[in-house]
């Protein structure tokens, strides 16, 4: 983004954070203090990443209010991707997070930082949002700035990892909610990304066509532009039926310098049954377009500047649905207001329209492959994702 | 710019505080209590009383109420009377919490906001003080632990009068 | 961007005029009900956030915050 741009951002960013301070509004109410200590999974196209993530968030004197969250990923990927160059592989990232959230005068200031590790990438984050209430509290705007700094390393064959590059990653948010009846409430969120650095994957791959006689196809690095702006609008809208039960409608847009443009479109139902337990069930559809350099076999070596070849990067969509239940325990606990379980269950199927199963292009045992380079199926997956979760409200 | 500005610190000077002083006559009005009695304002004159909007759903009304039943206990002889005025839609739902955490004052039931509007309740909870000759007061906002401090200094400055 | 700051000065004017909110502070009961929160438990919603940008090539504008209960 050229440097013009991002001063004129950065002016009406500090322009509407002096208009926030300078108003008079009423106060907000900090999140409320709770413990959660979540299972979480995800098994799909040949990848299962599970483990726990523990979230404690303690209040003092209706001021302050501070979290922290202790997440691990077990990995044992044996994707596409890596099933096409590679082999099977596990990993272990370890993620922390802290935060905090001050209640100053007449407005939320949140911080918070996260360190993500694993073997082969760091990452740090830190950021930064203010929020405040207008109008009586009907409405409320939010501004958040974050930014990450990435060290992207490669693990080799001896059991060492070299540095590949590193990527900062910046993101400017806006968010307005309003209460439009007492039943009715509205929330518009903007998000711009910008990515520099190192922005692809080390281990991935492009496929080519070589030269006649050098075999049937080939492997080379791909080539990924040193940037990567994108700008995100969401709408959000919450309405309470006569019963007690709510339905949320969720759309977003997307796109980005990449060339690649998504809009993904969800809706929810949540019902309270007798006092005690919640139950949702919500469908979302997304969809989205390809990057401008990504090709699923390109013509031949070296082909254009920048090549990609990650299925994210395709043009796909993902339809999913999914089931939730929470549970409020009857016994009560000293300290606590009240703990309860919950379940959640979400299936996603991933259908790719321009990217292809290499596998099947493969021959193996001296028989001929099923397909011909470039005329495999497109590949389609399905996966399951679960979080189950205790949570206490002291 | 200069109208930016100006603009600005006019609004400065526009904030809703948390306690204000009021003056007037406390507006009258007849509400019905848990027990299905009617309840009237001006039958109270001659004591000070401290009218208090809440509602189940409210997290500082909820919090604020055993300590309003120890002021109402501690109070009550020397001629304080506190009237918990309900705003939930459902009286259901209050009965449902008053079961979990019963009170002692008098609770009245207005479910319809009528008192609130008549009132012009403004934030929940809301606290007003009306002196033995029926004036209104003072105005408490809100509730932070601690605030109830201010509610006692308030009673007590009213009942030596 | 003229626009959005003429948008916010309203609303920052909005502590002066005398434009009262519609929706009363004790008329916020459905509100203030956990169901009607966009974000019910922020473990679980990190979480899906996270597959979801994992997964997918877009990211951003994925929460929603705000909408008090008149409370305090």
């Amino acid at each position: 983004m050229a440097a013009a741009d991002m001063a004129k951002k950065l002016s009406a960013f500090i322009a509407v954070l002096a208009i926030l301070f300078a108003s008079g509004a009423h106060a907000l109410v900090l999140p409320e203090d709770r413990a959660d200590v979540m299972y979480h999974a995800y098994d799909g196209g040949g990848v299962t990443v599970d483990g726990p993530s523990v979230l404690v968030r303690k209040g003092y004197k209706e001021k302050v209010s501070a979290y922290a969250n202790y997440y691990q990923d077990m990995v044992s990927s044996a994707s596409i991707d890596v099933l096409t160059s590679g082999s099977k592989y596990s990993e272990e990232r370890t993620e922390y997070s802290v935060g905090m959230d001050y209640l100053a005068d007449r407005a939320l200031i949140s911080l918070g930082y996260t360190n993500s590790s694993e073997s082969d990438y760091e990452a740090k984050t830190v950021s930064f949002g203010i929020s405040q209430d207008f109008f009586g509290d009907m409405t409320t705007l939010a501004l958040g700035y974050s930014r990450g700094d990435d060290e992207v390393l490669k693990n080799q064959d001896d059991g060492a990892s070299l540095k590949m590059g590193d990527a900062q990653r910046q993101r400017y948010s806006l968010g307005l909610s309003q209460i439009l009846t007492r039943s009715w409430i509205v929330s518009l969120s903007a998000e711009t990304v910008v990515d520099d650095g190192f922005l692809r994957n080390p281990y991935r791959q492009i496929r080519y066509l070589p030269q006649p006689g050098e075999g049937d196809i080939a492997f080379a690095e791909e080539a990924y532009p040193e940037t990567r702006n994108s700008d995100a609008f969401a709408i959000r809208t919450m309405y309470y039926l006569p019963y007690r039960a709510s339905i949320r409608l969720e759309a977003r847009t997307f796109s980005d310098s990449w060339g690649i443009k998504a809009e993904n479109y969800e809706l929810r139902y949540t019902h309270s049954v007798r006092s005690r337990m919640i139950f949702e069930i919500k469908a979302r559809t997304y969809s989205q377009t390809q990057a401008d350099f990504y090709q699923d076999l390109f013509p031949y070596e070296n082909a254009f500047e920048f090549m990609g070849r990650d299925k994210e990067l395709s043009t796909y969509s993902v339809n999913s649905f999914g089931l939730g239940l929470t549970y409020e325990f009857g016994y009560k606990l000293p300290f606590a207001k009240k703990h309860s379980a919950s379940f959640y269950w979400d299936f996603m199927r991933f259908d790719y329209e321009n990217f292809r199963n290499a596998l099947l292009s493969r021959g193996g045992d001296g028989q001929p492959a099923e397909y011909r380079i470039g005329e495999e199926p497109t590949y389609a997956f399905e996966a399951n994702v679960i979080r189950l979760f205790y949570t206490v409200n002291y | 710019m200069k109208r930016i500005t100006a603009l600005i610190f006019a609004c400065l000077f526009s904030l809703s505080l948390q306690a204000k002083e009021l003056s007037g006559p406390a507006p009258d009005f007849t509400l019905t209590n848990l027990d299905g009695e009617k309840v009237k304002l001006s039958d109270l004159k001659g004591q000070v009383v401290m009218i208090n909007f809440w509602a189940s759903w409210c997290g500082p009304c909820r919090q604020e109420m055993p300590l309003l039943n120890d002021i109402y206990a501690g109070y009550k002889k020397a001629g304080f009377v506190l009237l918990g005025v309900n705003l939930d839609e459902s009286a259901d739902d209050a009965k449902a919490f008053l079961k979990k955490t019963p009170v002692n004052f008098p609770v009245l039931l207005d479910s319809q906001g009528k008192v609130a509007d008549l009132y012009k309740n403004q934030a929940m909870p809301s606290s007003y003080f009306v002196d033995r000759k029926g004036n209104l007061v003072h105005l408490h906002q809100g509730y932070k632990p601690g605030e109830e401090a201010e509610y006692k200094r308030v009673i007590k400055k009213l009942l030596a009068q | 961007m003229r626009l959005i700051c003429v948008v916010l000065l309203a609303l920052a004017g909005s502590g002066c005029s005398s434009l009262q909110p519609w929706v009363k502070p004790y008329e916020r009961g459905q509100l203030a009900d956990p169901i009607m929160a966009f974000d019910r438990d922020p473990v679980a919603t990190k979480y899906l956030m996270h597959v979801y940008e994992a997964r997918e090539a877009a990211r951003g504008a994925e929460g929603g915050a705000g909408g008090g209960c008149g409370c305090g």
